[in-house]
């Protein structure tokens, strides 16, 4: 790859995390890092538990959008 | 160059209870070091202020002094975004050094309360990206387009000023004081700080202020897509689509939210062309063009079910898309401006300006315009966003100044933005797609004849061009499309079309534009009722402890279908209104939104005395004062003008005169039951302006007795309450602002050498 290329290469990847962020997609290697750095004794959730257990929680706990 | 602070100091700066942790570098560029940063004027940053203090000083210039015939649309992107950065620069400076005086030795809730979920540092860039979605909706994109009436000035220089001094003030403000309590709502420092009265008047008000938002955002769906077979199928479209993304995301595959969001993008564009081949049919349009009373309801049992669905079935996927949109759009209209620079022929003050009977809104310029744009210059709500969810994530307290301030001036460049894609349209084609149908008569030929007997300078429209426009952008007709987003709609499609794709794509752009307002509006609708429910419940679980119990179906049933009701009423009123809906309920949305504004203005207000900042006292009052004297009046003349089209309360005594004297036809009501409806109507809106505005005076006044007596303290040497969180020490650096400083840059590679293990503790769990 051309040093052009990989630079453009490189702030679409910078850009996509970034949406990503503003999404929340990197949400469950956020807990993980978490979980991680705090040390709890049992597992972590799972991909898919994690994602279920977000949800739900937003279910009684509803977050505003604005006008 | 900055220097690293040398041992003694930093101990000495680090006593008490924030004492750093040793093993770690510094949590906080040192004080003195920061200063003489700020304070050091290099040449080079002398000429580049300059340059952008002259810029928007000529952006200004061509905008407010020079009289010709048309501007140019680049001279407003240049004056705002020259005035934001100025405003950010140096204002928001000011109120992070008298008022705000962030720590950032001091820990944030996203890392003292640290649970991976809720309370999770984010980095600063991303946040800003996320708060700006939570706050940016389609309320920039329809207050200045209906303020466009009085002349591009006047909403020009009050988003523009009144963002700097005002609407970025209270956004910054409000964050900064609900990280500092661990990020609790509103409503919740309201009652701290204001005592039960003030607190429980807040509370109504905000739920009352609510339902209101949310009824006159679902009129301007309704209005956007009354009779519009190809607008109900693409936007209807997106319900299928959400629900697919959310079966795809909790069964299919979890957590790949880009992905989703991806294949939802590519949906709804389908959705959109798919729009314009069904609209074409002739069942697609015998089944599609509805009318608006049945989109009202639509709309209505819609809220209803969205609201009570799981949020990971409905309401996070369509998120997802919004967000997706928001910034999209939002990009390619910045683009689009820049590229295209339309000239804009529209006079910098009409001839509305100075009269009080314009048809899109009545009133006067003071103090209508002010509240009819609100969001984008001053947006009570966002007081609601920027408590509670946006604090939790804080990385570090010096932030919050980019995020809240800057995040606003973000919002308010959107509503520039929404003002140019309006104003750049034939300024008699703005007229007959804004007038209510009582007026326009609701047909090409009535709607061109009475627009140009308005005496309007330089406009003369004719059917032919009114009905050629509405070919274009797909629709059977334009005229008395109220509510702004129509108006957005061909603006930008009229902008864009210049951009890519000419007059062939002009349809596909006005379609797109409904689309993504529609998206906006129906996340704040099932949002907003979903946080409205819990208030609800909340409060009448203080008198039957039952409903505090979240999951209780029948409660959680009960309550939302109170608030549906509640803004479903106020929706429907709207639809059937003889008066034209718009033009009488959009005062009224911006009025409750100011006022929320001068709540959470007030709930400052009172937390900046306790703090002992007297002296500055002014940066928080100058705005609430003037959000205060703004509605106030705006509502006293709602209920007490003797103008029939200013006060509800006039209107209706003339209604009611009328059917008392037996007349069969009054003013647009051409029927007995339209004016029983605009007597009933005048009587709701009136109690309701009357209601609002009693609660907010509670509500400041009690600011002002908070206010006082911490000054009374405060001379009398007595400590004021203050609730803030403890103070615990930080053990993580981020730089402040989007660009780190030189001498953040230095501390920042102090951390990068850090062992993995020492780098990434979080504070006081589970160890």
């Amino acid at each position: 790859m051309s040093p052009g290329l990989a630079a453009v290469a490189t702030g679409f990847r910078g850009f996509a995390r970034f949406l990503g962020g503003v999404l929340g997609a990197d949400a469950y290697a956020k807990y993980l890092e978490h979980h991680h750095a705090a040390g709890h004794g049992e597992p972590p959730l799972t991909e898919r538990e994690f994602w279920r257990d977000r949800t739900d929680r937003q279910d009684s706990n509803p977050q505003g959008r604005c006008c | 160059m900055a220097s690293r602070p040398d041992e003694p100091v930093r101990a000495a700066k680090g006593s008490g209870p924030l004492t750093a942790d040793p093993k770690l570098p510094p949590t906080a560029v040192d004080e003195a070091v920061r200063e003489a940063e700020d304070k050091k004027w290099t040449p080079a940053k002398i000429a580049l202020w300059a340059a952008i203090a002259l810029l928007g000083g000529v952006a200004w210039f061509m905008l407010a002094i020079v009289r010709g015939e048309t501007v140019n649309a680049i001279w407003f992107v240049f004056a705002s975004v020259c005035t934001y950065l100025i405003g950010y620069r140096f204002y928001s400076k000011v109120i992070e050094r008298l008022i705000t005086k962030p720590d950032d030795r001091r820990a944030t809730p996203a890392e003292y309360k640290a649970d991976g979920k809720d309370y999770v540092r984010t980095d600063r860039n991303v946040l800003f990206g996320h708060h700006f979605a939570a706050i940016a909706g389609a309320g920039p994109l329809v207050g200045p387009i209906i303020a466009a009436q009085m002349g591009y000035l006047p909403g020009t220089i009050w988003i523009i000023i009144g963002v700097v001094l005002a609407g970025a003030v209270q956004d910054y403000l409000v964050m900064f004081f609900s990280m500092r309590r661990g990020g609790r709502s509103l409503g919740q420092m309201a009652r701290e700080e204001l005592g039960v009265i003030g607190g429980t008047a807040a509370l109504i008000a905000t739920l009352l202020i609510m339902v209101i938002i949310v009824a006159i955002l679902a009129l301007v769906v309704v209005n956007a897509l009354g009779e519009s077979p190809w607008g109900v199928f693409s936007v209807g479209m997106t319900i299928p689509i959400a629900l697919f993304m959310g079966v795809y995301l909790r069964y299919i595959r979890p957590g790949k939210i880009m992905e989703v969001s991806l294949i939802g993008f590519v949906l709804l564009m389908a959705a959109i062309i798919g729009g314009g081949l069904v609209a074409e049919t002739e069942w697609g349009s015998a089944f599609f063009t509805l009318d608006k009373v049945t989109i009202a309801w639509g709309l209505i049992v819609y809220g209803f079910i969205a609201a009570i669905l799981p949020v990971w079935l409905l309401l996070a996927p369509r998120d997802y898309l919004s967000t997706f949109m928001k910034i999209g759009v939002i990009v390619m209209l910045a683009l689009a401006i820049i590229v295209v620079r339309p000239e804009i022929t529209v006079p910098a003050f009409s001839e509305f300006a100075s009269r009080d009977n314009g048809p899109v809104f009545p009133g006067a310029l003071f103090p209508f315009l002010f509240v009819t744009i609100a969001c984008g210059a001053l947006s009570g709500f966002h007081a609601l966003i920027s408590s509670g969810t946006t604090p939790k994530l804080i990385e570090k307290e010096r932030q919050t100044r980019f995020i809240g301030y800057g995040g606003m001036l973000m919002e308010s460049f959107v509503a520039i933005m929404a003002l140019v894609a309006a104003i750049s349209i034939d300024r008699g084609l703005y007229f007959a797609m804004n007038s209510p149908a009582a007026l326009t008569g609701g047909t090409v030929e009535t709607a061109a004849a009475w627009v140009n007997s308005l005496g309007l300078a330089g406009v003369n429209v004719n059917p032919a061009m009114l009905a050629e426009t509405a070919a274009n952008v797909g629709e059977q007709s334009i005229v008395s499309r109220t509510g702004g987003a129509p108006t957005l709609a061909v603006g930008l499609a009229h902008i864009m079309q210049q951009f890519i794709g000419g007059t062939a794509l002009m349809a596909f752009w006005y379609h797109f534009a409904i689309m993504f307002e529609a998206l906006f509006i129906l996340t704040a609708v099932d949002a907003g009722t979903r946080v409205a429910r819990f208030m609800l419940q909340d409060s009448i679980g203080n008198f039957i402890p039952k409903f505090k119990e979240h999951s209780w179906r029948p409660g959680a049933w009960l309550c939302t279908a109170v608030m549906v009701a509640a803004w479903g009423a106020v929706l429907l009123m709207g639809v059937t209104d003889p008066l034209g809906g718009i033009n009488t309920l959009f005062p009224l949305f911006g009025i409750a939104n100011q006022l929320l504004a001068a709540i959470a203005l007030s709930v400052c207000l009172a937390i900046v005395a306790k703090r002992g900042s007297f002296k500055y006292l002014w940066i928080v009052a100058v705005p609430l004062a003037f959000a205060a004297v703004v509605t106030i009046t705006a509502s006293y003349q709602k209920i007490f003008s003797s103008t029939p089209a200013v006060g509800y309360f006039a209107n209706n005594a003339a209604f009611s005169k009328a059917l008392a004297d037996g007349k069969t036809e009054f003013g647009t009501a051409k029927s007995v039951a339209a004016m029983e409806a605009v007597v009933r109507n005048t009587a709701i809106q009136g109690w309701l302006s009357v209601i609002f505005v009693v609660l907010s005076i509670i509500v400041i006044a009690m600011a002002l007795v908070a206010t006082i007596k911490a000054f009374r303290n405060h001379s009398a040497g007595l400590p004021n309450v203050d609730n803030e969180d403890e103070a615990r020490p930080s053990k993580v650096f981020a730089p402040a602002g989007l660009i780190p400083t030189p001498a953040e840059r230095e501390l920042q590679a102090e951390w990068n050498k850090l062992p993995a293990e020492l780098r990434f503790e979080r504070a006081g769990h589970h160890k």
